[in-house]
């Protein structure tokens, strides 16, 4: 039998690392391919653990030196700015808080590079995902991670059906200490190489800040839910749904309790602020939806449960989608819920499917 | 069997160079040492220097030895030009096409050291405009510190005529690349007249770590590196011997051979060009073939990607090049190129394919079996 030949994405991190090495073991033929995905490359940040330095783009090229398969650098800066850090920028805008490691996956590792492997004569690609992919009648199936602390199954839930039957990922049945140990034993160097949390595109961590320098920083009102102004913020999108410190607040609310973002409204430029009762949601609308298989009978009300953040415990839920929507109605209230993350609906561990969130009730 | 056809990145060591390499790994002794064992480390690494000198028909005491091409060229370009600035000539004459090594000590000069650059456009074939060059050489008369252009170019292989370069000069120093040309073209320092020259021992079948900056008798430059001050005072470091001789017997072979193997490189190159076209319509080479080295040859297969072009063919056991890559290793489309006037489109749609005479007409139809499917499969790729 012809072996199947993938591209592996390799970060120049453990995982990936790893997951390109099983995916010799398993006999497909592999490629590592390290994306470049800063628009200036030449000027690579240094010293962040991101996804985006020289050191990693090193780092990946030694460790498929290690694992002996051929390594290439692709260019995707230009697919990444227009597919993932405007639509950042774009959404923080419109006072919504996106989710750029989804988008991520969605326009450029399942896209952008798939479609590539494709064009060149290659089956699939291989990524340092936590997540399990299971064979079905209806095609291939997107279930959760067996180490719930890694499970990454949510940031892949944004994926269609014909992007999850060309993704492998090798990494699924495995907890996280497992894979640094066998990084070890593959004379991996990355091995104990610390993991990547902040968003790769802001290289200082603050978030705040890096959307203030492109988005400019308009001050505005801080209000309570009956428009009394409380005091001043320094550019909306800044703020996050939930977010209880830095508000500086001038005017103590009457029982003295904390205050929290309830909403954020970029067109009156204001950041609406109240009590933790007034976060709670418990319907959640989004749209539009992709679902990992065949999608549910239109207005037919499943049980199921809702993830709304990459690390979120799995809520229970009645859900349905309405044709436009997919609409989740929570057993219990879940506090402090931005719009513009993902709605993830599981069937136990299996992914239905996804959506943005529009509306919170 | 792997394919190899990126010669002009690094050759083969030819058997002399390895036996000469070899031979002095095992001698004792550090050249600029005073005793017996120094001595005679000094005797063959200056006997190195003659036979380089005999190489590129020069004086021996004009060879500067260096640790790569990129450093002679460092060397040449800022000894220059530091020597100019002292008469207030700052200004440096160069073409739009030059390597990096020589592209990048001159953009350095300029954002550290107040050089004006003046850069000399190329045409569609690869060569420079002489008039042009006449011009901006009388527009900044007594104000130019030197001009560098490369005896031939590294991506499309095209030979400038240096020696019309320094005529039009008059008694500006002239710096040229000839790190591809060496052992592979006729080359005289005498007879180019050139102030400075640059070449490289792994071009030439020697082994990598060491070159040459060939530098006019009795011209001082400020050096790039201060120490033991080894050559003429202008390169410090010790003496890299079983490099020197082992250099010293790459040139002396290549040169030797280089008739014969012109005529075979020059043979190899039509087929290969004859078997993509026959395997791949459309395509075209970029640079004139006159005028050229034997074994260089750019094709651009329109509507491709050559990095996709480049990892198929890889995975095929074929080895080329596409232009230049960035220190992370991303591609960037060559400047080479872009200044020949092709469109970023096309320059990142092309390959340079480096031939030696160690190639052979097998490893051509390996290519030709292959090359049309290739290029069916990148432009899928393109696609969206």
């Amino acid at each position: 039998m012809k072996k199947l030949k993938v591209i592996a994405a390799m970060s120049g991190g453990v995982d990936s690392a790893v997951a390109a090495a099983r995916a010799v073991d398993a006999g497909y033929e592999v490629v590592g391919v390290h994306l470049a995905l800063s628009s200036n490359p030449q000027k690579y940040r240094s010293g962040a653990r991101g996804c985006c330095t020289i050191e990693d783009s090193h780092d990946a090229r030694r460790a498929a030196d290690v694992i002996g398969i051929p390594f290439y650098i692709w260019d995707m800066a230009e697919e990444f700015h227009k597919g993932v850090v405007e639509n950042f920028l774009s959404e923080y805008q419109a006072g919504r808080t996106p989710n750029p490691c989804l988008r991520c996956n969605e326009k450029i590792k399942f896209e952008a590079v798939l479609d590539r492997a494709k064009g060149l004569g290659f089956d699939g690609v291989v990524t340092g995902h936590y997540a399990i992919t299971k064979d079905s009648p209806a095609g291939k199936t997107l279930h959760r991670a067996a180490d719930p602390g890694k499970d990454q199954s949510y940031v892949l839930a944004v994926l269609r059906t014909d992007q999850i039957a060309g993704a492998i990922f090798p990494l699924g049945d495995t907890v996280k200490t497992d894979t640094r140990k066998e990084a070890k034993k593959r004379g991996l160097f990355v091995a104990n190489k610390p993991d990547s949390h902040d968003i790769c595109f802001v290289p200082s961590g603050d978030n705040a800040g890096w959307l203030r320098e492109r988005l400019g920083s308009e001050s505005g009102d801080i209000v309570d839910g009956d428009g009394k102004k409380l005091g001043e913020h320094k550019g909306a999108y800044t703020y996050t749904i939930g977010q209880r410190r830095g508000l500086n607040l001038t005017v103590p609310d009457k029982t003295g309790e904390p205050r929290y973002v309830l909403k954020i409204e970029p067109k009156s430029n204001t950041v609406v602020v109240g009590t933790h009762e007034e976060l709670a949601i418990n319907s959640i609308l989004a749209a539009p939806p992709t679902w990992c298989g065949t999608a549910p009978e239109i207005n037919k009300e499943l049980r199921g449960f809702a993830q709304v953040r990459a690390h979120g415990v799995p809520l229970p839920c009645n859900y349905k989608f309405d044709g436009t929507n997919l609409i989740a109605n929570l057993d219990q209230p879940v506090f402090g819920l931005a719009t513009g993350q993902a709605l993830a609906i599981y069937d136990g561990d299996r992914v239905v499917g996804s959506a943005t969130i529009n509306e919170t009730i | 069997m792997l394919a190899y056809f990126d010669h002009a990145a690094t050759t083969p060591m030819v058997e002399p160079a390895i036996t000469a390499l070899n031979n002095q790994l095992k001698k004792l002794g550090n050249a600029s040492s005073l005793h017996s064992a120094g001595r005679s480390v000094r005797k063959d690494l200056e006997q190195g220097r003659e036979e380089i000198a005999l190489a590129i028909d020069c004086a021996p005491s004009e060879v500067i030895f260096t640790a790569s091409g990129t450093e002679a060229n460092n060397l040449a370009i800022k000894g220059l030009f530091w020597k100019g600035a002292k008469d207030n000539k700052k200004v440096i004459i160069t073409s739009t096409f030059e390597h990096h090594a020589v592209m990048d000590s001159i953009v350095w000069l300029a954002e550290h050291e107040g050089a004006q650059i003046v850069g000399i456009k190329v045409d569609r074939k690869g060569f420079i405009d002489l008039t042009e060059l006449k011009e901006a050489v009388e527009k900044h008369k007594g104000k130019v510190a030197l001009i560098s252009i490369m005896h031939s170019n590294n991506e499309v292989g095209t030979i400038e005529d240096i020696a019309q370069i320094v005529k039009i000069a008059g008694d500006i120093p002239v710096h040229s690349d000839c790190v591809q040309s060496f052992g592979k073209v006729d080359l005289s320092f005498k007879k180019l007249g050139v102030t400075a020259a640059t070449i490289s021992a792994h071009k030439v079948g020697g082994p990598l770590g060491v070159a040459a900056l060939i530098l006019k008798q009795g011209l001082d430059i400020e050096p790039i590196l201060h120490g033991g001050g080894q050559e003429r005072d202008i390169r410090s470091g010790t003496f890299n011997a079983p490099g020197i001789v082992a250099f010293a017997a790459a040139a002396t072979d290549a040169v030797a051979n280089k008739k014969e193997r012109d005529i075979k490189i020059r043979q190899l190159k039509q087929e290969l060009v004859n078997t993509v076209k026959k395997n791949v319509s459309n395509i075209w080479v970029n640079g004139s073939q006159e005028n050229c080295l034997p074994g260089i040859v750019s094709i651009t297969f329109p509507k491709t990607d050559s990095e996709g072009l480049l990892l198929l063919l890889d995975a095929e056991g074929i080895a080329c090049s596409t232009g230049s890559a960035c220190s992370a290793g991303v591609q960037r489309p060559s400047h080479v190129l872009l200044a020949m006037g092709l469109t970023e489109d096309e320059t990142t749609s092309t390959l340079r394919f480096s031939l030696s005479y160690t190639n052979t007409v097998n490893e051509i139809a390996k290519l030709g079996a292959v090359i049309s499917s290739i290029v069916t499969k990148s432009r899928a790729a393109m696609v969206k």
